[in-house]
């Protein structure tokens, strides 16, 4: 798709500066009328503050020059009364956190009938009409009544749907998206860019899309724009960036994200190093220091885009040389011998059951409810061995992972950690398990403690077993994790995100543990650095002989760590096996579901998938359906089962059973099917 | 360990160079920055004041000159003298040493309780939270300068240690509630969770993670507490209470010296000198030590 000629909207030589901070450098494009722009970079890369830059909404020690021309109007020093009658009306943009972009005191339908009359003539029962009309096309049930509830009466993903309402109210010609997608669940974030699109449809707006996720843009974006330090490097065509990168941070960024559709364990590739800060950038082009390919040519000064392809520009003086680093699909996937399981059990849980009262009132609380957070779950981890616990938020999985970590008696079932119960441990023994289990946190900032030095977090366990001289063994778990010993002086503040985790990960290997609890140990990090910790943790397993529990939301990390996975819905395991036969033969509708809602960065392949979607929100865990938890939302009950059948899905909960070797999934009609 | 691993252990630690432990790393802040570094100094001075000074006069504290009454300052008394004939300079010196020694242990002492008593009761909640709470909630409603005037013939010679830990008793209550609030906030975060299942055992927890983390505060609130526990002195001494005579303290000295400090200045002026460099001594010392525990303050 080429650019039609008169573009919407065209940014030219946009620079930003705070103080002495350059936070963009030089960003031009444009977009034509129904053209979807991909703008990806990590944190830090300046692409948000473009997008604030357009719509002037930075603040006034915000040094903006170059040019933002709207339909050829300069947008860029033009007075502020000028802008508030763009903002909403022609440019809108929905933000990343539905829940802070939306007044709580105010109710949903009047917040986007609000939108409408500010920049319409119309009077407020139109205006009510109008807001009712958006909110179906959005595709919030029973609009007219939900238009009448408070923000805070909405899910997430139906929050960004309002957002989304509000965004087209006025027809406008450009939608700014800032990662409208990253707080949400896969499947929630499925049914939000499908909304998106028929929004786009509606209006014919052109979309400037804003994320990290390669997954995302690769269906969604018709051309993208990589931006590294401050400046795009490398701009193109979806097909060229994703098949045909001439800039090796695209190649890398690419090869370093693991993916849901490929398996195998061939390690990831990871960037070498951190971003640049931008008040300290390098001489030359900003990603020689990473870069795989770097001569002595590229210090010298940054290069500029090279014309490389039709519509296709790299920052990037070999760009000739640069070439795809990921192999293709399964390409690289020798036939798995079935894997044999262990002798040894780490951990079983069998049965766990956790439930929360709900108590209302101050002074005498009275239960008024009962969450059920974890329903009943059981599963074993052999020596060795990584098991993946996968779900969405709600799922239960934090709270079946803190009750394992407790060692506290559970209300029902049985934990047994390291062939001892939890229900019959003494003081003594309690620390003697604690010694052989540990756990890594998710956010790696808020894990260690902001006063300590590197050195103390890491002698603290050691220290806490007795051992008085942790100097040496410290100095070692630096090394063993990739950092430098000589930086134990520090505190973890001094360290970027990926370093932090690595603190983190050493922390938990002081003890030489034997089971490892790793809650999201890389969803907060950036992509490129994710790739690192991902493969020290591989190989730290294989050479520690450790087990992992892995707890994640993403299911292509846990694919490619884990040996088997277990997929949680509602407090209670959907479905659980070997990682290749669940990902590649799911039987389960819910985790058919989840994979199919994962973006692949992949345009060719993402064109053409056809997407199981789930309708509405997962339900409160305090009501949960009778029988079959899954069936108010799941297709297979809703579309292909008789009336008779159903009975069965409202009648009786369905265990898990086995669907093949090492495969069970808890549901009557189980079937297994490829939908990656 | 063999005494030959030990060695080995110890040599190996060498190459690390020393155990870069949290008060190493603190201590090496606090005398790196200027402010610490004056402040230090200039407590240190006042307490080689305090207690070497009056070694360098010819007059102590008791004794009074019957030929120089109410005389400014002069080589035979530096400072001047009081209406009594004491010698100014020996009387100051007397109270410094009872205000620093009391400022000082109060201020400590009443830090100290309010955050073991506001991270106890913060973190296990529950009874031991009541028992405390209401302990702190009683402390706060009796009359304390009441009590304290009360008590005061029982703080005759001798007995200054009676008087710091009653001042401390009625300064810390406040503190306390504040430092409950923010243990049950910090108790969710991350690191605590890690420590907790790591196995080490809660009140280990408390002063290794919730203290230090709340040590901004706890600083200030020292540092506070100094002028505050030297005021209340002054304040309870002027009254009658308190420092008993002969005995003397900077409360008992300003009292006086007021009086006359409109035509006798010198009677007034020193000590006060005196208190306020003292009390900016201890306020830079306490800004010095939070920048020097904060890691984001360096920069």
């Amino acid at each position: 798709m080429r650019p039609a000629a008169n573009p919407v909207l065209e940014v030219s030589d946009l620079h930003v500066s705070f103080g002495d901070v350059r936070a963009v450098r030089g960003v031009s494009y444009s977009v034509s009328p129904g053209e979807v722009l991909g703008i990806v970079g990590e944190s830090g890369s300046g692409k948000s503050v473009t997008s604030a830059a357009v719509m002037g909404l930075l603040p006034p020690s915000a040094r903006v020059t170059g040019s933002v021309r709207l339909h050829g109007k300069e947008l860029v020093g033009a007075p502020e009364r000028e802008l508030t009658r763009f903002r909403g009306k022609t440019v809108s943009m929905v933000f990343q956190d539905p829940l802070s972009a939306l007044t709580p005191v105010y109710r949903v339908g009047d917040q986007i009938a609000e939108a409408v009359r500010v920049h319409q003539r119309v009077s407020k029962e139109n205006a009510a009409v109008k807001a009712v009309e958006l909110l179906e096309l959005v595709g919030i049930p029973s609009p007219s009544e939900r238009a009448l509830a408070f923000p805070h009466e909405f899910s997430g993903g139906m929050r960004q749907r309002v957002m989304i309402a509000m965004a087209i109210a006025n027809d406008p010609d450009v939608i700014i998206c800032d990662e409208p997608t990253t707080a949400l669940d896969v499947t929630i974030q499925a049914q939000v860019l499908e909304v998106l699109k028929k929004a786009q449809r509606e209006t014919g707006a052109a979309i400037i899309m804003i994320t990290h996720d390669l997954g995302v843009v690769a269906g969604f974006a018709d051309r993208v724009l990589v931006m590294y330090a401050g400046r795009p490097v490398e701009v193109g065509d979806v097909d060229d960036i994703y098949y045909r990168m001439r800039m090796p941070y695209t190649a890398g960024l690419l090869a370093s994200i693991p993916r849901v559709d490929r398996g195998g364990r061939q390690p990831l590739v990871p960037i070498a190093g951190n971003p640049p800060s931008p008040a300290a950038l390098p001489p030359g082009c900003p990603f020689a220091p990473r870069c795989p390919l770097k001569i002595d040519a590229c210090d010298e000064a940054e290069p500029p885009l090279f014309d490389v392809g039709v519509g296709h520009r790299a920052a990037c003086i070999r760009w000739e040389v640069v070439r795809p680093e990921a192999p293709g699909r399964h390409a690289a996937l020798e036939p798995v011998a079935p894997a044999v399981r262990g002798e040894q059990t780490v951990l079983e849980v069998d049965g766990l059951v956790k439930d929360f009262p709900l108590l209302k009132g101050a002074l005498f609380k009275r239960r008024v409810g009962t969450v059920h957070a974890v329903a009943g779950v059981s599963f074993d981890i052999r020596r060795g061995e990584t098991l993946g616990l996968v779900g969405e938020s709600g799922s239960g999985k934090t709270t079946t992972l803190t009750q394992i970590l407790e060692l506290v008696p559970p209300q029902e079932g049985r934990v047994v950690v390291l062939g001892r119960d939890t229900a019959r441990l003494d003081g003594a023994e309690r620390t003697a398990v604690r010694r052989d289990m540990q756990v890594v946190f998710q956010d790696p900032m808020a894990s260690l403690d902001p006063r300590m030095t590197v050195y103390d977090i890491l002698a603290e366990p050691l220290r806490t077993h007795g051992q008085r001289r942790p100097a040496r063994r410290v100095g070692e778990l630096l090394a063993l994790v990739g950092l430098d010993p000589a930086h134990a002086a520090r505190y973890p503040q001094d360290f970027s995100g990926g370093q932090r985790q690595r603190i983190g990960i050493a922390r938990a290997l002081a003890l030489e543990p034997r089971l490892l609890v790793l809650d999201e140990p890389v969803s907060a990090l950036d992509v490129s650095i994710q790739a690192g910790v991902i493969n020290l943790l591989g190989s730290l397993r294989d050479r520690l002989g450790l087990s992992y529990l892995f707890v994640a939301h993403d299911l292509a990390v846990v694919r490619y760590i884990a040996d088997r996975v277990a997929v949680m819905y509602l407090g209670r395991i959907a479905e659980i096996g070997q990682v290749d036969a669940v990902y590649g033969a799911p039987a389960h509708p819910y985790t058919q579901a989840l994979l199919s809602a994962i973006p692949l960065p992949d345009p060719a392949r993402e064109r053409v998938r056809e997407r199981i979607l789930l309708e509405g929100d997962l339900p409160s865990p305090a009501h949960p359906p009778t029988g079959c938890r899954f069936r108010t939302r799941c297709p297979k009950f809703r579309s292909v089962l008789t009336d008779d059948e159903r009975a069965l899905c409202v009648g009786v909960e369905p265990e898990v059973l086995p669907v093949a070797d090492d495969q069970g999934a808890a549901c009557h009609y189980a079937e297994r099917l490829d939908v990656v | 360990m063999t005494l030959s691993e030990e060695e080995l252990a110890e040599e190996l630690t060498g190459d690390l160079g020393r155990a870069p432990s949290r008060l190493r790393v603190v201590a090496g802040r606090f005398f790196r920055s200027p402010q610490g570094l004056v402040g230090f100094a200039v407590l240190a001075l006042m307490f080689l004041l305090a207690f070497v000074g009056p070694l360098f006069s010819r007059w102590s504290y008791t004794d009074k000159d019957f030929t120089a009454f109410l005389q400014p300052p002069s080589a035979q008394h530096w400072f001047g003298t009081l209406q009594t004939g004491a010698d100014v300079y020996a009387v100051t010196l007397r109270g410094m040493q009872k205000s620093l020694i009391v400022g000082l242990l109060a201020a400590l002492v009443s830090t100290a309780v309010a955050a073991v008593v506001g991270a106890f009761s913060g973190y296990f909640l529950g009874w031991t939270d009541r028992a405390l709470s209401w302990i702190t909630d009683l402390l706060l409603v009796l009359p304390a300068f009441l009590i304290l005037a009360i008590m005061s013939p029982l703080f005759g010679a001798g007995q200054w240690v009676l008087f710091v830990i009653m001042l401390a008793l009625f300064l810390w209550m406040v503190t306390s509630k504040i430092v409950r609030g923010m243990t049950i906030s910090l108790k969710e975060r991350e690191y605590i969770q890690a420590a907790r299942f790591m196995g080490v055992p809660p009140v280990r927890i408390i002063f290794r993670h919730v203290i230090p983390n709340l040590s901004s505060l706890l600083i200030v609130d020292a540092t506070l507490n100094v002028s505050a526990a030297i005021l209340t002195e002054t304040s309870l001494s002027y009254f009658g209470f308190g420092i008993q005579p002969p005995d003397v303290s900077f409360g008992t000295l300003i009292a006086d010296g007021s009086r006359t400090a409109v035509y006798a200045p010198w009677t007034f002026w020193f000590v006060a000198g005196l208190l306020v460099v003292t009390v900016l001594a201890v306020n830079l010392i306490g800004d010095a030590l939070r920048d020097a525990f904060d890691p984001a303050a360096r920069r």
